[in-house]
């Protein structure tokens, strides 16, 4: 039996292949809209570059030589040119996505499953437990983002970690609504009463019954806000808050440009650029696979 | 001593400040291994009483006795281990994410019970479904093998008595009579009692022993099956009832 | 002529797994009379309907040899003039009233829309058409009616207001798709004998399409018995008890009576030749 067989078979023989297969339908839908698969490519591309990055960069990205100080793109040896120590900006984006990477995931491990906990929490339950958690989170919205996460850091201290958690702090609220909308709509389903009939306890209904309706729009939400969570990690190496030099944070590299941003303009341009194109790679996964896990979308 | 006894049930919704009382003094006996049907039209509250009977509907006065015991609240494990129910909607009762598997072991794994596998194998013969059909998604079924899952799912933990709320109202004629001729002989072979609710008579009275009709919340009248075949039911709802649904047959 | 001339309609919908079609080759033809369409769910009784309006969605495609109704080909004619057909000539009565009324507008606002919209009538007749049309559906409070907003009516009373909505231009031919099958039994029958007067009493043609085959029988004049997007049988309704398809008399059968017998309910078998 070939694994596209196994795949497609409509009688599956176990729980893995069951999953599989849907996994597989999923992606049969995704693979129709080429923006999508761009930014599944783009995506990609930006993982392998942070995991390889050692072998793809012609440079060391800290080491300075001052002999090569400001050369513009396409000279030898620095396709991307030099900044104003004399580093390869090619070499300090290759590095400088690892960073990228690493806030993402922290982000991505801590704001939509506090937010997820929360809103299906307050949403099954209802009542006082959905006033006190949701008034919470009517507080940190009230906020503008980047201005909490800067009073965080502040307080905090700036570094890679502080930053990273001022970020999760302030983006966990919208999960959490979203969360708690999507499982306001469940929480009354005749599956949510057959499951409290069979002596299910609330734990059990909301781990294994609820989140799994909410993950689809949580996910999207994610993936929409992860251009928003590399430009305020950037903002916040923009101003010095994140980030410290000399590691080759795209941000930092930005801020650190735009003193001769008018004469050597490439210095600050090619990080802009590298964060443009995976903020526009991350929002066009994020609706991509809206159309492709969105249970009210077509096929179910 | 009847398996469900029932008392004076009142049920009141309170919603954005208003009051709207579903089911008002309602009472009913029924005896163990009996069938026991609810008819009405929409907004009579017979829904509901199967929902208050299980906890999914407030109380808020008289009393429900299951084996002369009142019940507890909120219901409790061992209240499943003896009461289930099938829903209305095949496609609203199954979770649209879990495999049948899934939904089958789900009792078992809450419940503590041992034998999984043989369990859900035997349960999938039991209600008239291939053992292929183990590990589909709910939208790879059509309407009637959903409903054969959810029954299959009601008797995992081996209740004692069945709440069916219009099993079959969503599915086509044919797969109706198969429906409830699968409940039916389940009925038969582990000696459930079952309450009933339908919008349909000729449904009610093909399953049932004793019938409740109800309007606007209130029970109207009670009747035997004799006396509903012979159309001898006294209040004027309960004959335009019969007239309505009668209506439907075709007299060759 | 026959007012509705239907030859070998295709309805098909092409999706991932290559073209399903719900409708295979349908033709029938409709005069000033009741015709049911019966089946069970994924039947194309459906599509049908809607194909005749051509209110099919892509993936859907229509294809069809002729749909001539009043010497117009539906199948070819450009979209402009579909529209200007649909609703004036041809009006299509739904299941669930609660998804065909505009919740937040009041009744009669909806009911004089079209009036005042396609008819340019003024405000004045507008409001007389609407309430005479009301009272043409035995609403016996339409000065009531024209005021409330859809949720406000009962199921019944939803139905009957999109039927004197449908009625108000005077169509040649009424589609009907279970207009009865959301309501409660008793109130059922009266909406059935509004639309039956109605029929009757302005000669229109009327498309009946139900899952209740014993209904059909009683309401219609002729049925055409649909399985799996094909006609398996054409009979005038008075004769249904001598229904000859199989499939035909399994639906009768399977239904349970009042009074009936306690034995299992016989099922249907179905056979793969049905669906040739």
């Amino acid at each position: 039996m070939t694994t596209l067989e196994w795949l497609s078979d409509p009688n599956p023989k176990s729980r893995l292949q069951a999953r599989a297969a849907q996994g597989w339908l999923a992606w049969l839908r995704f693979r129709r809209n080429p923006l999508a698969m761009l930014g599944l490519g783009i995506t990609l591309a930006l993982v392998l570059m942070s995991l390889f990055a050692p072998w793809l960069a012609p440079h060391d990205p800290i080491a300075q030589a001052l002999s090569d100080r400001l050369q513009p793109p396409l000279t030898a040896g620095h396709w991307l040119g030099t900044d104003d120590f004399g580093r390869d900006v090619w070499s300090r984006i290759l590095y400088g996505s690892r960073i990228t990477l690493y806030i993402v995931l922290l982000v991505i491990l801590t704001a939509p499953v506090a937010g997820l906990v929360i809103g299906t929490v307050a949403g099954y339950f209802g009542g006082l437990v959905d006033s006190i958690l949701m008034r919470i989170t009517d507080i940190f919205l009230a906020f503008p983002k980047l201005i909490l996460a800067l009073a965080l850091v502040a307080v905090l201290g700036p570094g890679m970690v502080n930053a990273v958690l001022a970020i999760a702090l302030t983006s966990w609220p919208p999960y959490a609504r979203v969360a708690r909308a999507e499982t306001l709509t469940v929480r009354n389903s005749d599956y949510i009463a057959a499951t409290r009939l069979l002596g299910a306890s609330s734990a059990r209904i909301i781990w294994g019954h609820v989140m799994p309706m909410c993950l689809p729009s949580v996910i999207i939400r994610v993936t929409l806000d992860m251009a928003g969570v590399i430009l305020t990690a950037a903002g916040l190496g923009f101003l010095g808050l994140g980030v410290q030099p000399p590691l080759p944070e795209w941000g930092l590299m930005v801020s650190a440009g735009r003193k001769f941003l008018f004469e050597q303009w490439w210095v600050a341009t090619m990080p802009g650029l590298a964060i443009f194109i995976v903020s526009l790679g991350f929002n066009l996964l994020g609706d991509g696979l809206r159309d492709v896990l969105d249970p009210r979308g077509a096929g179910r | 001593m009847a398996l469900i006894e029932i008392e004076n049930l009142t049920v009141t919704f309170t919603a954005n400040g208003r009051q709207v009382r579903a089911v008002q003094g309602v009472s009913l006996k029924v005896e163990e291994r009996q069938s026991f049907g609810l008819v009405g039209e929409s907004g009579s509250g017979k829904s509901t009483i199967l929902r208050a009977i299980c906890g999914l509907a407030p109380v808020t006065g008289g009393t429900i006795r299951i084996g002369g015991k009142p019940l507890a609240d909120p219901r409790g494990k061992a209240f499943s281990a003896q009461v289930q129910m099938v829903f209305q909607d095949p496609y609203a009762s199954l979770h649209p994410r879990h495999t049948v598997d899934r939904v089958l072991s789900e009792p078992l794994a809450i419940h503590g019970l041992p034998g999984t596998d043989q369990r859900i194998e035997q349960a999938l013969s039991d209600v008239g479904l291939p053992a292929a059909f183990r590990f589909r998604f709910p939208h790879q079924l059509s309407g009637g093998q959903r409903q054969r899952v959810a029954i299959a799912r009601a008797l995992m933990l081996q209740p004692d008595i069945l709440l069916l709320d219009e099993p079959t109202s969503a599915l086509d004629a044919s797969v109706q009579a198969e429906t409830l001729n699968l409940l039916s002989r389940l009925r038969a072979e582990r000696g459930l009692t079952f309450l009933m609710v339908s919008h349909d008579l000729a449904v009610i009275d093909h399953m049932c022993d004793r019938v409740l009709v109800m309007q606007h919340g209130q029970a109207v009248e009670e009747l035997s099956r004799e006396t509903l075949a012979a159309a001898r039911m006294t209040t004027a709802y309960a004959r335009a009832l019969f007239a309505a649904s009668a209506d439907r047959m075709l007299d060759p | 002529m026959s007012l509705l001339s239907v030859s070998n309609l295709r309805v098909t919908f092409d999706t991932e797994s290559g073209p399903v079609q719900a409708v295979r080759g349908v033709s029938f033809e409709l005069n000033r009379e009741r015709l049911g369409i019966v089946g069970e769910s994924g039947s194309g009784k459906t599509m049908t309907g809607r194909a005749v309006l051509r209110l099919i969605r892509p993936p859907g495609r229509i294809e069809a040899d002729q749909m001539l109704f009043d010497g117009q080909d539906l199948a070819k004619i450009p979209e402009s003039r579909m529209r200007a057909l649909r609703g004036r000539r041809i009006a299509m009565v739904m299941q669930d009233p609660k998804f065909s009324l505009n919740p937040v507008m009041r009744v009669g606002h909806q009911l004089m829309e079209g009036l005042r919209q396609r008819d340019h009538a003024t405000r004045a007749e507008a409001r007389s058409k609407a309430l005479a049309a009301l009272q043409a559906v035995q609403i016996r409070d339409p000065e009531r009616v024209m005021e409330a907003y859809p949720h406000e009516l009962s199921g019944g009373m939803g139905q009957r207001v999109m039927i004197a909505m449908m009625l108000i231009p005077n169509p040649d031919l009424l589609i009907a798709d279970e207009p009865t099958s959301a309501l409660d039994v008793t109130v059922q029958a009266e909406v059935l004998a509004i639309l039956d007067n109605l029929v009757k009493t302005r000669g229109m043609g009327l498309i009946f399409i139900s899952h209740d085959l014993r209904l059909v029988a009683r309401f219609c004049d002729r049925v055409l018995v649909m399985y799996k997007g094909k006609i398996v049988e054409e009979l005038a309704a008075r004769d249904l008890l001598h229904a000859r398809h199989p499939y035909t008399q399994g639906l009768l059968n399977c239904l349970p009576r009042i009074g009936g017998s306690r034995e299992p309910l016989p099922t249907l078998d179905r056979d793969a030749e049905w669906a040739r």
